[in-house]
């Protein structure tokens, strides 16, 4: 089903801006940040807290030969100065990595990128730790690095993780889906193959917020309270139990409020093992938060994935095949966050929004002198990388074919009769209506209009360009028998109690960096229960008020969390049937619900409302056998499939011919998540990622010397887009509900970061079509604009 | 947050007494105005005074004055003071040009021109703006006032005349009658430091011909104006290819470098680009100003 109207306002709210459900609402969180209260790691005081500073390496390889502390120590407001010897005696100077290796929590043996941690000062003021960092003496013996991914698998290339048994060059995986021999077949037959090297340079998520934490050790009653910018407090806990040896019913992780998370903040990095260890040494609260320059150089990077891409067409524009060889740059340690069984993430959704006969791929994951993690920036697990890889190749064979970019789209989209459809990597897309998705992008953007546009502005000279994407995004993780995060299945609990006056509070495991959780699932509650939103209260963040869940990080909160909330719900308001039975002195199986209150077949003056339900299941009323005294519900939810949003993209551009200035001057996207909760709040998700679209297509990398001196470690060299930037967004939307999900919702927090970044680069290549420009990488910054006039496009690693 | 390795502060009440503190704190101690150039290099701690002495009480260092055939502008006046002006703007278009494009709002409501020619960045836009509208820098010190030729003026990347114990009081630009001006900037966003900028400003004689012609050129290794072109320009009509040649020099006689704004080859050309858009434009305002 295809709708393009906006969720009918609930007639029953009757002021549609506070629907009694889905619909535009206000966020529950605005009032609180708009006036400046919010909560964030740094606003966290405790008595006596301390504060951590972290040395650095200021160089990318090299062997540790000695540190001295001793001027440190001397310091009037040092108390301690611990270094990867101390945590050695502890057993805890490696940590786990999300995937399976292990991670320095400080030096011990030699230093792996510039900016690792050497060591940890405590002291009474951020001022002294911080002064104190330039008192410690550290002795380094240079190693030649390894920079330049491409040349990291040479023989004789220097062994980066020498600290691994065993290990004698810098591979960490070779992975491989689809039919190798069968795609060879299709493409050995194919009328036309175009193969292009795509490059996705490393690039960063930057929130606001910087990592941070305060750890508060007991060393009465051996109970650590960890305050942390963390997207997943569940799994943090479940991990600091295995590493740390503290038991888990001992910990506590509060996750505050968050500002800005895009997959930074799902690890966890050496700052928060360190606080803890401060705070247990000193018997103080540890506060440790990172600065500008240390988020940017030293925590989880996105991207960074070099890949040839190669296409097989008939001549008249049927898409047969999609073949990639990829080789991924995963920094000094294999920290990226994925599913177990994934090391590529979900990139096998390289296949796109398409019908082939045949596809394959092959990821190689090398080890390099730089920063580690490659988990990041709203990347739907590397949906990002495919998506783009697979939408420049449609437009390089478009422009092969002579053909209209939408056009082919149009030509090869899955038809809708097709769904549940089934690629050949492994998914199975649950539902889809492409067509009409391209096609009012094309009626909002008035495309025939600007092709004739562009045709006289290329007769004057003028560089105009006019880009398309359609992305096909895999996003909820998901089903705990294919995906896990170091064993711990993907499934998300949630729990809800009404209380007797028919007020309710609904706790979930994932965590709001932004995205409205606190309107949003109050708002499904809403739907389910026919309570007003602003009567529920949405608590999140902290996993002794929570129930167990994976966090918050590949669109997953509302196609896993969602489902559990819609569900927790729909469980109350089962109960609540059986209990206005018994108030009602009649059977269950006579009650009709209608939203908000369930009344008698037939006599609907008969009934009660959920708020007189919640009352008599606290009061005086008989309950029947098996009905406890409350109105309380729990689930964990476990998807049976992710959910397969997707989206129309077209920007527009104008490339200035004497400087190679671009500017975005239009750009319009229709969005497909399925069930819309609420509008607005996806609206800014949309405008959100574009955003980011424009500063990775236009301005992002962090780039690297030949020495693995990090160039991009402030905000003067590592570019966020401004206001100035971009354009007034053009948002339009259809509605495919997932069969699947409760609620037939589908996740919209990355779709746009995933869709945007090909319409602009393909918009800006498209531009420079008169200079015979096929490929340009990104960032399409002016000089680089101007380098593919020149006929010398370079890969920007 | 960035913390600066620490020092101590001191706020000076008028000239005579931030001249007397700057000598008493000693060699150590720096003017801070808007701070928006000291302060972060002082939280990166790649600068460490001992001692700041802050002038942002001297409202008589903060002021645009036209006077005869000068406009007078105080060392204090802030980026968004010039930017606003009605007698900068039609008197000398390329600062007001060269306002819109430095930095953001918030920098501009703080950072000011004596801070901008004092930092003396190669990539600062108001260095090449004074260099080319021929400007005198009045410095105030121990022995009194003198008066510095923008030509004297700059020492090389973040070194100028002015010695630590003195202190930028006035920037003095000549009116010229149909005269125009005019800069413009290549950058990578909004915000951003100039990958390449070039800035104009030429004097007509009656009959139209370029009596008086300056040149610069922002972010590509160039001490002061471009004299070669200048006197290329000299004595002649306005004219495209006029221009294309006074460019093609301009952009022989720079010496960028590579960086992550851009290789070599890009920047001279923008060099040449960007001459030849502000020749064109300051030109046209020239012959504007003649008219009206
Ligand atoms: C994000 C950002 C972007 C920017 N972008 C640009 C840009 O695109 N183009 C551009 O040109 N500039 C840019 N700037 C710099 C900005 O214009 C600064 O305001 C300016 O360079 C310095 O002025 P200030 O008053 O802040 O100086 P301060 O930082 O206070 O001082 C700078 C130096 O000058 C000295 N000084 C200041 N006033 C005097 C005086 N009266 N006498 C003697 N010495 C003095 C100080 O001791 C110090 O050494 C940017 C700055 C920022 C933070």
């Amino acid at each position: 089903m295809t709708i393009t109207q906006e969720h009918a306002p609930n007639p029953a709210a009757g002021d549609p801006s506070r629907p009694i459900g889905f619909g535009r609402l206000q966020r529950k969180e605005d009032p609180r940040f708009v006036r400046g209260k919010g909560n964030y790691i740094d606003d966290i005081v405790l008595p006596g807290m301390l504060h951590g500073a972290i040395l650095r390496a200021p160089v990318a390889h090299a062997r540790l030969v000695s540190i001295d502390t001793t001027e440190a120590l001397a310091h009037p407001k040092v108390l301690a100065v611990i270094t990867g010897k101390d945590l050695q005696a502890l057993k805890l100077a490696w940590a786990p990595t999300l995937s399976a290796d292990v991670q320095a929590v400080l030096v011990t043996d030699k230093v792996r990128f510039q900016g690792q941690e050497v060591a940890f000062v405590v002291a009474e003021d951020r001022y002294a730790a911080r002064d104190a960092l330039e008192l410690i003496d550290v002795e380094y013996d240079m190693l030649p690095p390894v920079i330049d991914a491409r040349r990291a698998l040479d023989p004789g290339a220097p062994v980066i993780r020498d600290d691994i048994e065993g290990r004698t060059d810098n591979r960490i995986f070779d992975w491989e889906i689809g039919d190798a021999a069968e795609t060879e077949a299709v493409f050995a037959t194919a009328d036309l193959v175009v193969a292009q090297e795509v490059v996705y340079p490393r690039v960063h998520p930057a929130p606001m917020e910087t990592c941070g934490a305060v750890a508060d050790f007991d060393p009465v009653d051996g109970r650590l309270t960890l305050y942390e910018t963390t997207q997943a407090p569940h799994a943090h806990r479940t991990l600091y139990a295995i590493v740390a040896g503290i038991p888990e019913h001992k910990i506590r992780i509060v996750s505050p409020d968050i500002g800005g998370g895009f997959g930074n903040k799902v690890g966890i990095y050496p700052g928060y093992v360190l606080a803890v260890v401060g705070s247990i040494v000193t018997g103080k609260p540890v506060k440790w938060v990172e600065d500008r320059s240390e988020n940017l150089m030293s925590t989880s990077f996105a991207r960074d994935y070099i890949m040839q891409g190669e296409i097989a067409a008939t001549k008249d524009g049927k898409i047969l095949a999609v073949r990639t060889n990829v080789l991924a740059d995963h920094g000094a340690f294999n920290a990226t966050a994925q599913p177990t069984k994934n090391p590529a993430g979900f990139f096998s959704i390289f296949t796109g929004s398409y019908d082939l006969k045949a596809a394959y791929c092959k990821v190689t994951g090398v080890y390099t002198n730089k920063a580690p993690g490659g988990v990041a920036y709203a990347c739907s697990f590397r949906v990002t990388e495919a998506v783009y890889l697979v939408e420049r190749m449609v437009d390089i064979l478009a422009r092969k074919l002579e053909m209209d970019p939408a056009e082919l789209r149009l030509k090869n989209f899955i038809k809708p009769e097709q769904f549940p459809y089934a690629n050949k990597t492994g998914w199975v897309y649950d539902s889809g209506n492409y067509e009409p998705a391209m096609r009012l992008s094309m009626q909002m953007a008035g495309y025939d209009d600007l092709r004739r546009e562009q045709l006289e502005k290329r007769e004057r000279g003028e560089l105009m360009g006019i880009g398309v994407s359609f992305f096909t995004e895999t996003v909820g993780a998901g089903p705990r028998k294919h995906f896990d995060i170091v064993g711990l299945g993907m499934a998300d609990g949630a729990e809800l109690r009404v209380h007797p006056t028919g007020k309710a509070v609904v706790r979930i495991s994932v965590q709001s960096q932004g995205q409205g959780h606190e309107t949003t699932f109050a708002q499904i509650v809403a739907e389910e229960l026919g309570i007003p939103p602003e009567s529920i209260d949405v608590v999140h963040g902290d996993t002794d008020q929570t129930p167990f869940g994976l966090g918050t990080y590949g669109s997953r909160s509302t196609p896993v969390s969602g489902g559990a909330v819609a569900l927790v719900a729909r469980k109350v308001r089962e109960k609540a049937k059986f209990i206005a039975a018994a108030m009602l002195e009649t059977r269950p199986e006579d009650l009709e619900w209608e939203k908000g209150r369930w009344f008698v077949k037939g006599d609907p003056s008969v009934g009660k409302t959920i708020a007189e339900i919640a009352f008599g299941a606290h009061g005086t009323v008989a309950l029947p056998e098996g009905i406890d005294g409350n109105l309380d519900a729990e689930v964990t939810y476990d998807p049976p499939n992710l959910t397969f949003p997707f989206g129309a993209y077209i920007c527009v551009v104008d490339v200035d011919a004497g400087t190679g200035h671009v500017k975005v001057r239009r750009f319009i996207a229709v969005d497909d998540c399925g069930t819309r909760i609420n509008p607005m709040i996806i609206e800014g998700q949309v405008h959100g990622g574009l955003t980011d679209g424009v500063g990775m297509a236009l301005m992002q990398i962090i780039a690297f010397d030949e020495e693995g001196n990090c160039l991009s470690g402030s905000f003067m060299d590592y570019l966020i887009p401004t206001a100035m930037e971009v354009p007034d967004w053009e948002t339009g939307f259809t509605v495919t509900p997932s069969p699947h999900h409760p609620i037939g919702a589908k996740g919209i927090g990355e779709s746009a970061t995933v869709g945007s970044p090909p319409a602009i680069v393909n918009a800006i290549v498209d531009a420079l079509t008169p200079y015979g420009v096929t490929h340009m990488d990104m960032p399409c910054t002016p000089a680089r604009v101007w380098e593919a006039m020149q006929g010398r496009a370079r890969p920007p690693v | 947050m960035q913390i600066p390795a620490p020092f101590d502060y001191e706020r000076a009440s008028d000239v005579a007494n931030a001249l007397v503190l700057l000598e008493r704190h000693g060699p150590e101690s720096r003017i801070i105005a808007g701070g928006h150039s000291l302060l972060p290099m002082m939280k990166l701690r790649l600068a460490r005074p001992e001692w700041l002495i802050d002038i942002n009480d001297l409202a008589e260092l903060d002021f645009i004055r036209r006077e005869g055939d000068q406009l007078r502008i105080g060392a204090l006046t802030r980026h968004t003071t010039l930017l606003e002006s009605a007698d900068v703007a039609e008197l000398f278009p390329i600062i007001r040009d060269a306002e819109q494009v430095i930095a953001d709002p918030v920098v501009r409501n703080r950072g000011t021109i004596g801070g901008s020619l004092c930092q003396a960045d190669p990539a600062e836009d108001l260095s090449t703006v004074c260099d080319v509208l021929r400007a005198q820098a009045v410095i105030r010190g121990p022995d009194g006032e003198r008066i510095v030729a923008m030509s004297d003026f700059h020492r090389g990347p973040y070194e100028t005349a002015v010695a630590q114990n003195e202190l930028l009081y006035e920037i003095r630009f000549t009116i010229h009658p149909r005269s125009g001006s005019a800069y413009e900037k290549v950058e990578r966003r909004v915000g951003d430091w100039a990958v390449v900028a070039a800035g104009a400003a030429v004097g007509l004689s009656q009959d139209g011909t370029i009596e008086e012609a300056a040149i610069g050129l922002t972010a590509v290794g160039l001490d002061g104006t471009v004299p070669e072109a200048e006197a290329t320009l000299r004595g002649r009509q306005p004219h495209e290819d006029l221009f294309i040649e006074a460019a093609r020099i301009a952009a022989a006689v720079c010496h960028p470098v590579d960086d992550q704004r851009g290789p070599v080859d890009y920047k001279r050309h923008l060099a040449d680009e960007l001459t030849r858009r502000v020749l064109r434009r300051a030109c046209a305002r020239a012959a504007g100003a003649q008219e009206g």
